[in-house]
């Protein structure tokens, strides 16, 4: 029995959004008369940080601290319109929706604000923490609570703003073919190395280093959070997961976590990831996210670096340890490649 | 079908609700008690996210018979806060990004409280061995392993 080590590689550009746009997403942005402010979706956060992210984008553009914004997401029955959670288009799709919902209400903010201090709203700016001064003269300052309050009670005037971003269906040129199928591009590059056992046909997989340019970082911390998650998922998808029997019987196929298998906490992988911030012009605040794209690079990655470590391409998912040890079979034995990246290589 | 009369602490606090037969006991605690922490997954003993602790020891609450619990001292995730003070597994969890969906999290706090409360220095691999019946479908795991290993050495700190 031999462990045979092998590297993988696999880079990707990953489109935000769905195929050829027409994807839009609203948000319904509006203070209440403790001077807070609440924003509806009814997009999903199913984990990835779309309500910590949405709340960041709505506080820095209404100018008011984060802790003051509530985000209500994901009840389709009151909430405005979105088209859903998936193709990695929530921060942008409906970061963008909140940009716009978010100006909106500010527009109104600072004209309840103009009112009261009986200025010019152009001349008003908001200091990020709850106030509201006239540009240069910070001692004639009203705090947004009381914009809220003589907004409600007195001058009988809604704070709110509607947003949606669409981008429009792109035509296809009959002639050409050609089309705008995206906004945007995430990109990324993940190198995992492996160790093949050519006795049982099991994959480690011992290490993952990737690289990934998703816009700018709207909350660093969350992305990085999200990209080892991914990772796992994409690993767990590489060489665990099916609902496919692995056998031709439906009987042997999973039903349960008993059978259905995913990697466990001991089978995880040290994956150093590096974010490169390069903003988008039309991603709110320069965002992308990172999406679905945290998982896709690992499953070709990984394909490779058992090509890499054997010598077995192995082109449908899972790799189990039986399609390993079958085609090591098939070519007479283990036919280790070079490492990519080492010396003699 | 008979109900029959149960009673026990829930995170200190003592409890008498009536349990039919064969009711397990995470249908007891969510449902009579009106404890949503722990959460249902399988019910069947595969994913860990209804774990509680009773008399100390991590329990899979969906597989546990709730009549089996009379006089037991039951703990879960709703009991770990003091008020606005947050338990220093719960402090561990937010800091490293533990939680991402958060259905696996309360959970995972009850496998690690019992790995804690008996281990207070346990190594990475005492600690995966704590959480190796709790499945995750979000963090990867690492972020929780690190929370823990991060809880355990700020107890340390606590007692010192
Ligand atoms: S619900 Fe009890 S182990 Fe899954
Ligand atoms: S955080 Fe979603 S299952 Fe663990």
């Amino acid at each position: 029995m031999t462990k045979h080590r092998g590297r993988g590689v696999a880079s990707i550009n990953y489109p935000i959004g769905m195929n050829l746009g027409g994807d839009p997403s609203q948000a319904l942005v509006h203070s209440n008369p403790d001077g807070k402010f609440t924003v509806a979706l009814s997009s999903i956060d199913l984990g990835q940080g779309m309500k910590s992210v949405t709340r960041q984008i709505a506080a820095e553009t209404l100018g008011v601290p984060v802790e003051d914004v509530y985000v209500d997401t994901a009840d389709s029955d009151i909430g405005p319109h979105c088209m859903g959670s998936f193709a990695s288009r929530g921060t942008h799709r409906v970061g963008n929706a909140v940009i716009a919902a978010a100006k909106e209400a500010r527009g109104v903010l600072l004209d309840a604000a103009a009112e009261e201090l009986e200025v010019n709203a152009q001349d008003l700016e908001t200091d990020g923490k709850g106030n509201i001064h006239v540009r240069g003269a910070p001692q004639r300052s009203i705090t947004v609570r009381d914009v809220s309050i003589a907004a409600q009670f007195r001058q009988g005037r809604t704070i709110s703003g509607r947003g949606i971003f669409l981008i429009p269906l792109s035509d296809v040129n009959p002639e050409t073919g050609e089309m705008s199928p995206v906004s945007c591009y995430a990109h990324a590059c993940l190198v995992v190395d492996v160790e093949v056992d050519d006795e049982t046909g099991v994959v480690d997989v011992l290490q993952m280093n990737s690289a990934y340019e998703l816009g700018r970082a709207l909350n660093p911390k969350l992305v990085e959070q999200q990209l080892v998650g991914g990772a796992w998922m994409g690993m767990s998808h590489a060489l665990y997961e099916t609902t496919e029997p692995y056998y031709p019987d439906r009987a042997h196929a999973p039903n349960d976590f008993n059978d259905y298998v995913m990697p466990g906490p001991g089978d995880i992988a040290e994956h150093n990831i590096a974010v490169l911030e390069r903003p988008a012009p039309d991603g709110p605040f320069g965002g992308k996210g990172p999406g679905e794209m945290c998982a896709n690079p690992v499953l070709p990655a990984v394909a490779n670096a058992v090509f890499n470590a054997v010598g077995v391409r192995v082109d449908d998912l899972p790799i189990s340890p039986e399609k390993v040890l079958r085609g090591i079979k098939d070519q007479g034995g283990a036919r280790p490649m070079p490492t990519p990246g080492q010396a003699g290589a | 079908m008979s109900k029959k009369p149960l009673q026990f602490t829930l995170n200190g606090a003592n409890k008498a609700v009536f349990v039919e037969d064969g009711q397990n006991l995470l249908d007891v605690l969510r449902r009579e008690v009106g404890d949503f922490a722990p959460k249902y997954g399988c019910g069947q003993g595969t994913c860990g996210s209804c774990t509680v602790l009773i008399d100390g020891k991590p329990h899979l609450s969906c597989l546990t018979l709730a009549e089996r619990s009379e006089g037991a001292s039951i703990e879960t995730a709703s009991g770990l806060a003091d008020g606005p003070d947050l338990h220093p597994l719960q402090d561990a969890f937010m800091e490293h990004f533990a939680a991402q969906c958060g259905y696996c999290t309360s959970g995972m706090l009850m496998a690690a409280k019992a790995l804690l409360d008996h281990t207070p220095t346990p190594t990475r691999e005492e600690v995966v061995e704590a959480i190796a019946g709790n499945v995750c479908r979000c963090t990867g795991y690492e972020p929780i392993i690190n929370a823990i290993l991060d809880a355990a050495a700020r107890g340390r700190r606590f007692s010192a």
